[in-house]
């Protein structure tokens, strides 16, 4: 390599390139969800699972079980519907759910190729970091919802017009919920091996032990315990909030839930990421130093 | 009256009786160290003597719960923001996203310290032309040699314009001519940017005479001076039979000190 030619440097210090106040701040956000977007596009593979999972679950599982699951009116349906209607918004919650899980596996992974401390070594405060890393990560899902929706359309899953507007702030609150509660695994979790734990304990009993695939009133009928488990599950309140808002109907109870959880997973990665008080500095930094 | 022409030395990093532990392991025990502006300075130490972990309290990947890190005066774990700002770092563990490109990773990383995108952008084609990378600015990252993602991590260092640079091993795993490269543009930066850099390594053939040196072993500061200041100390004739002579009789000693 030939000798630097440090006067190509120009270095002017606390020059005229580095935003101050607000600014500096939206350029931080803008950046970081910039690369989450741009992670996505050079990652198409995932994009696809991600979409071809609910719609295998809509086309195979669904059509089983349309003569098997009868489901009665309940809001927010004013009539009875199939059971492919019943569980769209259910695998549009899944849609974001295994989202979430894979922006937390990224951060894992992040994590130990050391690419997570050029994030937490920015200047700007870790909150802000972690958040705009939510947002970025939760915007991505949108896309897929969407196309998702698009597709479920043509099977005769067609909600009212307006439902795919009203339906989008309860997809970004549900999303960004999810993404809290990844954003906090994603600090429990040391290597990337333990993450098929993840799988098992916190993904499947959540899908599983909620509104998603069958209406509560079912799961009531056959075991009153199995019917409060799924009545505190964060993902029913996600499910039946997305149900409501596709149908241009808002479930208050489900948001207030959305939200609590939200603020309480958030407030737990915050923590969990603190350099002073959560669980990194205990065992060792993120890429492992030591 | 008589004038002072040498004005004093301005500290770029402070390092105050830091300890740190995991659990029952000690891996810092009252480290106190500092780099000055313009000075290029070597943190000696063998694997597990601490070097990462110091520098993860620097960049307050964890705080520092005993002692005191200062970056040109502002103290990192209470104003974080202001001395994180001066600091420029390139970590032992490889952190560019190799799906990206060089610009795209260099963007990237002066999006975090606030640049706007315009500006971002020049400052990144500056610094690649700097490192002799600004052909591949396009290129993926995972399509580069070792020697070149070094160098692609050290502009990365160097793009918003910090005072202090910390380099963590980061010439591991390089062959010699990539390692001499790395050194040199480092060495540059020094003395015509006036950064102060330190540098972590293992590799004793890195040391020049005129470094400072810091010898750390087993979360101890065993020496802290000049070249010449550790062969008079040791008796030894060479930094290699001093370092040797240092940490093997350290090693017997300390036994509370975990690596």
């Amino acid at each position: 390599m030939k000798p630097v030619p440090t006067e190509r440097l120009s270095v002017t210090r606390e020059g005229p390139h580095v935003r101050s106040g607000l600014a500096g701040y939206l350029a931080c956000f803008n950046g970081i969800v910039w690369r989450e977007v741009l992670r996505f596009i050079h990652q198409r593979e995932r994009f696809l699972s991600a979409l071809v999972r609910p719609l295998v679950w809509l086309f195979i599982f669904a059509a089983g079980f349309r003569q098997v699951l009868g489901v009665s009116i309940i809001p927010p349906y004013e009539t009875y519907v199939l059971y492919e209607v019943f569980v769209t918004p259910g695998l549009i919650g899944m849609i974001l759910l295994f989202n979430a899980m894979q922006s937390s596996l990224s951060m894992v992974y992040d994590r130990e190729t050391g690419a997570m401390r050029i994030l937490l070594v920015s200047p700007f405060p870790r909150w802000f970091l972690l958040v705009s890393k939510l947002i970025g990560s939760s915007a991505v899902s949108l896309l897929q919802v969407y196309v998702f929706l698009l597709i479920a359309y043509f099977w005769e899953i067609e909600p009212p017009l307006l439902g795919y507007f009203t339906v989008l702030p309860a997809l970004v609150l549900s999303g960004l919920m999810l993404g809290a509660l990844a954003l906090f695994i994603s600090s429990i979790i040391r290597q990337l091996e333990n993450f098929a734990g993840v799988m098992n304990f916190v993904i499947f009993p959540m899908f599983f032990a909620s509104s998603a695939l069958y209406p509560l009133w079912r799961i009531r009928e056959s075991s009153p315990l199995l019917y409060e488990i799924c009545r505190f599950n964060p993902f029913t309140h996600a499910v039946e909030l997305i149900r409501f808002a596709l149908y241009v109907q808002l479930d208050p109870a489900s948001l207030a839930a959305v939200l609590a959880f939200t603020a309480v997973f958030l407030a737990a990665a915050i923590y969990a990421y603190n350099p002073s008080k959560g669980l990194l500095g205990r065992r060792g930094a993120p890429g492992g130093a030591a | 009256m008589s004038l002072d022409i040498h004005p004093p030395a301005v500290t770029a990093l402070s390092v105050a009786e830091v300890s740190h532990a995991f659990g029952d392991r000690r891996a810092l025990v009252d480290v106190s160290l500092d780099v000055p502006a313009a000075s290029f300075t070597v943190l000696l130490g063998l694997n597990g003597a601490g070097k990462s972990t110091l520098f993860a309290l620097i960049t307050r990947l964890y705080d520092n719960v005993s002692g005191e890190i200062r970056v040109f005066g502002h103290d990192v774990r209470r104003a974080p923001s202001a001395a994180l700002r001066q600091i420029g770092v390139v970590f032992q563990s490889r952190s560019l996203d190799a799906d990206l490109s060089l610009l795209q990773n260099l963007t990237y990383h002066a999006a975090l310290h606030g640049f706007g995108p315009g500006a971002a952008r020049t400052r990144a084609m500056a610094l690649l032309q700097t490192v002799g990378l600004a052909d591949k600015a396009h290129d993926k990252v995972r399509a580069l040699s070792g020697g070149q993602a070094r160098r692609v991590e050290i502009a990365r260092a160097l793009l918003h314009e910090p005072r202090c640079l910390l380099l963590d091993e980061a010439t591991v795993g390089l062959d010699i001519g990539a390692r001499e490269g790395i050194i040199a543009l480092v060495r540059g930066l020094v003395a015509g940017e006036g950064l102060g850099v330190l540098w972590a390594t293992h590799l004793i053939d890195e040391v020049a005479p005129s470094d400072r040196i810091i010898v750390l072993h087993k979360g101890r500061v065993l020496f802290a001076g000049d070249h010449d200041s550790l062969l008079a100390m040791t008796g030894m004739e060479t930094v290699r039979d001093a370092f040797t002579a240092m940490t093997g009789s350290a090693a017997a000693n300390a036994q509370g000190a975990a690596a």
